[in-house]
């Protein structure tokens, strides 16, 4: 077997141009199938991460995003007197009432709007946030006109730096500070105070209301009593859950997207496989004829143009792996569609996407080459020999 | 003409590498123009809109409402035809999975200010009678069997609630750009229902839809709007409704931009394909080449020979795939149902499947051929042995 290993790298060194050709070929592939699979990833990452599993977020019933959301003051009341929610070692109530709007900003590049997310903030909503840290300035102050922007948002859109002002709902808002919160959806969010938002909108109604728990079993019993009273028309699900909720569309449309181009890629790149090795197999009939000549079997034969075509396509796997592993160093953002709001995420690169796109290369590979090699183990020696 | 003859007789002398690359030229032709045809449904909102027509909103956003007194104060504005307006309802049909677009409109001025959505004169009586009525597009229509008198019933997103409505009327595209899968109805019936559960949200549109009389105003027009509610509670933006639509566009940008570079990868990788089989033919051939310069064939004449072959290899692939587009989109059509409110092959799509096969026709043969010229003729004859 090594004979027959050593026989086939040094096929592939010579003939380079058609085995760079090819190998380049499969890694185009693998590159496209990676990185659209590493975008759905990264979005439905961000969003999950955004969540927190502890973390209860009440909406009125039937709203799929907190923008339509609208709960009641009588009813943010009803809520927060529940015996179930936490409270954090200062003594302070670990549930807030957010209010979230939309507003246009402008994109540092370009002069065309996207809505970015305007959260109105309680008392506990940063200590509910474990992933949010401010990175320079300090919080709003309560009852001002001051946001926090986050990171993402900052890098992207026009006249954000702590000290600029932005005006919205007739009012100036100064920027005082910027938060951070990784690779999560805070980081693409503005927060203000939601009593000033509240009234700068003239919207006398909360959008939702997240609360810690202080048992995280209580989950189901909780949501059954929120859910089964009838003076609320609430529903309440878990943080990460309804961010997950909120990726789907989006990581379902690129995943369909990438995997049927995909298989249009692969169908390409088989054949681009086959002809080359279909090339090799027909440069190299007095070769095999030798091989048989000296008692290699069939088998072997087939195993060893087999093997060829498989190192050409793992080589053409990991360079267009190693090509997409360096997307995750790339921002993207982009309207999340069911939010109708600016996202920015990371490509994220998973264990499993790696070996599915491995997979994917070794399959390409063998499908490739399974044809000539059954046609290299067929020839006959007499003929073969012939031929020189 | 005896070069076409050598040409088909080389095309033809290995069938099987022949056969394979056209095959991948096909199938890559065949995505690209698909890949192309997507990005085009992505704008069908921008090309289907009129310039005669402005959309007012909420200057915050889209999801903020502006009041319904504004109507009159926009009407008065001058050079304005009509104006109508309307709410995005979200309503979801059954299940999450049937989405299509439905919006609560004011349907008279609306059906006047969109000529393009053809209505029988009948049903549109019907239509504007009901008041629980609505009129759906051609292609949603038929995904769900629809048929006028039926009664559907949307679960409100938007505005809470399970709304019932009585199919009056269904709409078809002026062309085959207008969007079919749409469902409107009218505003009054939410809005009535609005003032009972939540009065305070009741008596607010999502937009307005401005008719203007002068197209080449749009810019004046847009501007005096807006002035008149500069500083109030609710401040207006108006555009275009091509603007309106290209914003939309933007905001999705970065999902354009990945089909756009992937189709451009796809282009790449046919010219991989069709380099490497006319590099192996080339290499499988250099002692032919070289016996023909011994003829005193010239190089452009050798040259001609290569490109040709890759040329026309690439060719008959793109031809292929074109003639394979139209039976794979009316599948594909069928399979996404009204998530794809457009999708149009457009000649332009074909003329540039056309000049991409021809690039890489060319592209491709160029190495091959250089190397079929520069052939030395004594060392390659000697190796024929």
């Amino acid at each position: 077997m090594s004979l027959f290993f050593t026989y086939n790298m040094r096929n592939l060194l010579t003939r380079r141009l058609a085995t760079v050709i090819t190998a380049a070929g499969m890694a185009f592939v693998v590159f496209v199938f990676s990185s659209v699979q590493m975008m759905a990833e990264g979005l439905k990452k961000t969003l999950v991460d955004t969540g927190s599993f502890n973390n209860l977020i009440i909406l009125r019933k039937g709203s799929q995003a907190e923008v339509v959301s609208v709960v009641d003051r009588q009813k943010a009341l009803i809520i927060e007197t529940l015996p179930e929610i936490g409270i954090s070692p200062e003594g302070i109530l670990l549930s807030a009432k957010e209010h979230v709007v939309l507003i246009n900003l402008y994109k540092k590049d370009g002069d065309k709007p996207s809505n970015v997310v305007i959260r109105g903030i309680d008392r506990a909503s940063l200590l509910l946030r474990e992933r949010v840290r401010l990175i320079s300035g300090r919080m709003p102050l309560p009852g001002s006109t001051e946001i926090v922007v986050g990171s993402a948002i900052q890098k992207r859109f026009k006249g954000l730096s702590i000290g600029e002002k932005l005006r919205f709902g007739l009012r100036e808002w100064t920027v005082v500070g910027i938060m951070d919160a990784g690779n999560t959806g805070f980081s693409s969010e503005i927060w203000a105070d939601i009593d000033t938002l509240m009234q700068t909108f003239r919207r006398p109604f909360y959008s939702c209301i997240v609360f810690r728990l202080r048992n995280p079993q209580d989950f189901s019993s909780v949501k059954e009593k929120i859910e089964g009273d009838p003076r609320l028309g609430l529903m309440a699900k878990r943080e990460v859950e309804f961010y997950r909720e909120q990726s789907e569309v989006m990581a379902r449309f690129l995943k369909i997207l990438g995997n049927s181009l995909a298989i249009v890629f692969s169908i390409g790149a088989i054949i681009g496989a086959m002809i080359t090795m279909y090339a090799q197999v027909a440069n190299r009939i007095q070769d095999i004829g030798t091989l048989r000549a000296l008692g290699f079997q069939k088998r072997d034969i087939l195993m060893g143009f087999l093997i060829e075509s498989i190192i050409l396509s793992l080589v053409g796997g990991v360079v267009g792996l190693i090509f997409a592993s360096l997307l995750q160093f790339l921002e993207v953002s982009t309207l999340n569609w069911q939010t109708f709001s600016e996202l920015a995420f990371r490509f994220n690169l998973t264990l499993g996407i790696s070996l599915k796109a491995i997979a994917f290369s070794l399959f390409m590979g063998i499908l490739g080459g399974i044809l000539p090699a059954l046609r290299a183990s067929r020839i006959n020696i007499v003929e073969a020999l012939r031929m020189g | 003409m005896l070069i076409l003859k050598l040409l088909f007789r080389n095309i033809f002398r290995q069938r099987l590498r022949t056969f394979l690359t056209v095959l991948a030229t096909t199938v890559a032709i065949l995505a690209f123009g698909f890949l192309r045809t997507i990005i085009d449904a992505w704008y069908s909102g921008v090309e289907a809109s009129s310039p005669a027509r402005l959309i007012t909103r909420n200057a915050i956003s889209l999801t903020t409402p502006l009041p319904i007194s504004y109507k009159d104060r926009i009407r008065k504005v001058k050079g304005v035809k009509e104006v109508s307006y309307g709410q995005w309802f979200g309503g979801i049909y059954i299940s999450e999975k049937n989405f299509f677009p439905n919006f609560a409109v004011e349907a008279e001025t609306f059906l006047q200010l969109y000529p393009e959505y053809i209505i029988k004169p009948e049903e549109k009586i019907a239509f504007l009678r009901d008041r629980k009525g609505c009129v759906a597009g051609r292609k949603v229509a038929e995904e769900f069997g629809w048929e006028v008198g039926d009664t559907i019933i949307l679960k409100g997103t938007v505005f809470p609630g399970e709304w019932e409505f009585t199919v009056r009327a269904i709409y078809r595209g002026a062309g085959p750009k207008v969007d079919e899968t749409q469902v409107f109805f009218h505003w009054d019936y939410i809005n009535e229902g609005l003032k009972k559960t939540y009065p305070t949200r009741a008596d607010h549109v999502g937009f307005f839809v401005v008719g203007i009389n002068d197209p080449r105003r749009a810019a004046e027009i847009s501007l005096e709007i807006d002035s008149l509610f500069k500083n109030s509670l609710a401040e207006t933006l108006t555009e275009t409704e091509k603007a309106f639509q290209l914003g939309f566009v933007a905001m999705t940008e970065a999902i354009l931009i990945t089909i756009k570079i992937v189709s451009i990868v796809l282009i790449i990788i046919i010219l991989l394909i069709v380099a490497n089989t006319m590099a192996m033919n080339v290499r499988d051939r250099l002692s032919e080449y070289a016996t023909m310069k011994a003829l005193g064939f010239n190089w452009p004449y050798i040259s001609g020979l290569v490109l040709g072959e890759s040329i026309m290899i690439s060719l008959t692939g793109s031809l292929c795939g074109i003639v394979l587009t139209f039976p794979a989109s009316k599948i594909f059509v069928d399979a996404m149902g009204t998530l794809l409110p457009v999708f149009y092959i457009t000649a332009e799509t074909l003329l540039l499947d056309l000049l991409i096969a021809l690039c890489v026709g060319v592209l491709a043969g160029l190495l091959p051929a250089l190397n079929a010229i520069g052939v030395p003729v004594q060392r390659a004859l000697q190796r024929i042995g």
